[in-house]
């Protein structure tokens, strides 16, 4: 029912204008196959055991490369962590700041305030450990791929040998949803890469799809905020709308 | 127009030194509007619904957002995240800019279907084409302002488009840039205009009212009111009849700010600006897809960009490019077919400017584009001459007060909007 009302929406937009977003969609690879997830649809919310795993992931792997500008520490706790948690997570970074009375930069433990830190100082320094490559901001990289969350989680389990004839050189891998299929980020998931502090095997799979959701979060972390009012709006809209119908019925009666 | 009476003394007091009740009954209650409008003419009311809506919310995010090129795309996404229900207000607005479009877009083919462009309401047609080119500046400098990929290089791209005047084009390139490239200078002129241009169209929005209550409403029926039977007051039955359309459009609205508010738009502009890396495939906004295809549906530049001025241009002369006697595609056999023609020929334009300019859409897109000219220069001057219209009913009343019977001959893709 939810999906088709959106369904019909969109296709009488659609019926009104070619949208860029559906022909952009084309790349080169094969379409990143779809997933089901919690956020999807009109009641869709977060998974908070799917957001922290991710979590997890991304600090233990991903961070080694990718900074997550737009985070700050605050933001854990609406992934469920508990302030006391959050904080520690905070206090594990290291900050620097300053100056401070005598001019001097300082290190400092992380506060819920901060940043995420970045793993390097600049983009150049960036580079230069991932062989001339730059590992992207990851803050909105669920918003400004085609597919989304979809796209991350094909692309991180989207390893293969390079086809008959290709030539890959030392940095770069073969990726099958990749644009161009070369990618510079060597495969950066195996199996049992990290342990879940809840049990969840840490697969390959299951690793991605946790990060993506976690990607999900960063990228729109009121995404939740969006759907819960906007049930209601429509809700709202939906009774107007009767009413005035009705009322508009009641007005124009004397005309016909 | 004899002077209203009103009850309430505070309102009798005021009118007597300003007369603002007189003018809003006047306006409201007097004004006589045809009695058989059908939802087609709920647009020009949302389309100024929308006006306001985009000015409110403009204003709000102005007031948290940093036109620099270093802190403009994160002031945006500042809004969303931290500033409270600034996702609200920034969603309402990114996608507003587009129903907006949406909207004006239905309300000119209305104006195109019924001839509401033919005498007296020239002018009223014509400042309506200025509303549109004046939206489009506008949100083509709006779409700049969160500094992300497309935003950088679709400035680039249609700011070099002047380039192209011969002798002078470097010259008036590096003067809109204020500088050799689309820079911080740039992002602060176009921030300027684009807070000042929304209320120049408020300016021309007023003149364009002024104009329509001159010689009232057209109506689907395309002839005069023949007297009082042919016409009711605005208020109460188009006020309701407005009302209900807004729910209705809010609705729709609603369901992409809170449940695809990405939709319209394209993913990456999420990254931000970069001089260094052109994105592979640069396109602008949906609502400017049509002319970006003619645009370039011509090999050569300066003509290209000829043309798609001239796509606009056409509209404002289309009062009398079209000679017909005639106004509703109702009663005009031929004009009706040709109507739907230009429809899809701008959808087929739309399609043409999202896909790039290889192969055979490069073809597509080039027959559209001399379709589309021939509609206006070619085919409504001969329509004028050779087509013999069906006879016209004596008055509105006529068809309508057969108990809101059968729509007169040729209705038939109003007809359901008609009878909600
Ligand atoms: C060894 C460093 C390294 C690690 C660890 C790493 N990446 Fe990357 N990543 C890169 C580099 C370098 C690129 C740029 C690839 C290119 O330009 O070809 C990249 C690119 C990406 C992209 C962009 C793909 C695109 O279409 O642009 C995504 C998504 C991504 N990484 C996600 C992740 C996630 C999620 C993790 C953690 C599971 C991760 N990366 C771990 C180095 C790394
Ligand atoms: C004719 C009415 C208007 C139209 C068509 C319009 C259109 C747009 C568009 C398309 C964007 C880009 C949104 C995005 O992609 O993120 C934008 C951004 C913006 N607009 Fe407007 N706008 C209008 C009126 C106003 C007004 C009156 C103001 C108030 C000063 C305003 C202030 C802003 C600001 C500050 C931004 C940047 C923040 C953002 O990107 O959301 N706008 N506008």
């Amino acid at each position: 029912m939810r999906n088709r009302l959106i369904g019909a929406a969109l296709a009488a937009v659609r019926g009104l204008a070619v949208l860029p977003g559906a022909a952009s969609a084309a790349g080169d690879g094969p379409q990143p196959p779809e997933r089901e997830w919690s956020f999807n649809g009109i009641f869709g919310t977060f998974d908070r055991a799917a957001l922290q795993r991710g979590y997890q992931v991304y600090r233990e792997v991903c961070a080694a490369c990718h900074s997550m500008r737009l985070l700050y520490y605050r933001n854990l706790m609406q992934i469920g962590l508990s302030e006391a948690a959050a904080k520690v997570e905070a206090a594990n970074a290291f900050i620097v700041d300053g100056p401070d009375s005598e001019g001097e930069m300082f290190e400092r433990p992380g506060k819920l305030s901060d940043r995420f830190v970045s793993p390097f100082p600049n983009d150049n320094a960036a580079k230069a450990a991932n062989g001339g490559a730059l590992p992207p901001d990851l803050s909105l990289m669920a918003k400004n791929q085609a597919g989304g969350p979809d796209y991350i989680a094909a692309v991180l389990t989207g390893y293969a040998d390079p086809p008959e004839g290709m030539e890959m050189s030392d940095t770069q891998s073969y990726n099958m949803y990749y644009s161009g299929h070369r990618i510079a980020m060597p495969p950066p998931l195996s199996d049992d890469l990290v342990e879940y502090a809840d049990g969840t095997p840490a697969t390959v799979d299951q690793m991605a799809v946790d990060v993506s959701h976690f990607l999900m979060f960063a990228a729109e972390p009121q995404l939740e905020d969006r759907h819960r009012l906007g049930v209601k709006v429509i809700i709202f809209l939906l009774v107007l709308t009767g009413i005035l119908y009705a009322l508009k019925r009641k007005v124009w009666s004397a005309v016909h | 127009m004899a002077a209203p009476k009103f009850d309430n003394p505070i309102v009798r007091w005021i009118d007597y030194r300003l007369p603002v009740f007189t003018f809003m009954h006047h306006e409201m209650h007097e004004y006589p509007t045809p009695k058989n409008l059908n939802y087609w003419w709920n647009f020009g009311s949302l389309a100024g619904f929308m006006l306001i809506v985009l000015i409110v919310t403009g204003i709000v995010l102005a007031m948290n957002y940093t036109p620099h090129v270093d802190h403009a795309f994160d002031s945006v996404e500042r809004i969303r995240r931290d500033v409270p229900f600034g996702w609200l207000v920034q969603f309402i607005h990114m996608n507003g800019a587009s129903f907006f479009f949406i909207v004006v877009y239905i309300h000119i083919f209305r104006g195109i279907y019924y001839g509401s462009y033919k005498s007296p309401r020239e002018i009223l047609w014509i400042l309506g084409v200025v509303i549109m080119l004046l939206m489009m500046a506008t949100a083509f400098m709006g779409y700049v302002l969160p500094w992300g990929q497309m935003s950088f290089w679709g400035a680039t791209v249609i700011t070099n488009l002047f380039s192209a005047i011969p002798l002078v084009g470097e010259h008036i390139v590096s003067w809109l840039w204020g500088g050799f490239a689309v820079d911080n200078p740039t992002l602060n002129r176009f921030y300027s205009l684009h807070y000042l241009l929304p209320f120049v169209i408020v300016g021309v929005v007023v003149l364009h009212v002024v104009a329509l209550h001159t010689h009232g409403s057209n109506n689907p029926l395309g002839i005069e009111l023949r007297g009082k039977q042919d016409s009711i007051p605005f208020h109460p039955y188009y006020t309701v009849k407005d009302f209900f359309g807004l729910g209705l459009f809010l609705t729709i609205f609603c369901l992409f700010v809170f449940f695809a508010p990405d939709y319209l738009g394209h993913p990456d502009n999420y990254v931000p600006a970069n001089p260094l890396v052109t994105p592979p495939h640069i396109v602008p906004e949906w609502y400017f897809l049509p002319f970006y295809a003619i645009l370039r549906a011509i090999p050569d530049k300066l003509l290209g960009v000829v043309a798609m001025f001239a796509a606009i241009a056409v509209l404002f002369i289309l009062p009398w490019l079209d000679r017909s006697p005639v106004r509703s595609a109702r009663f005009r056999p031929i004009y009706k077919q040709v109507f739907w023609l230009l429809v899809i020929d701008c959808l087929v334009l739309g399609y043409i400017g999202a896909k790039p300019a290889e192969g055979w859409y490069i073809h597509i897109g080039r027959l559209a584009t001399v379709y589309y000219f021939a509609h206006f220069l070619v085919i409504l001057p001969l329509l004028s001459v050779f087509e013999r219209p069906r006879p016209l009913p004596l008055s509105i009343g006529e068809p309508v007060l057969g108990g809101g019977g059968p729509s007169p001959p040729g209705g038939g893709s109003a007809g359901a909007m008609e009878r909600a």
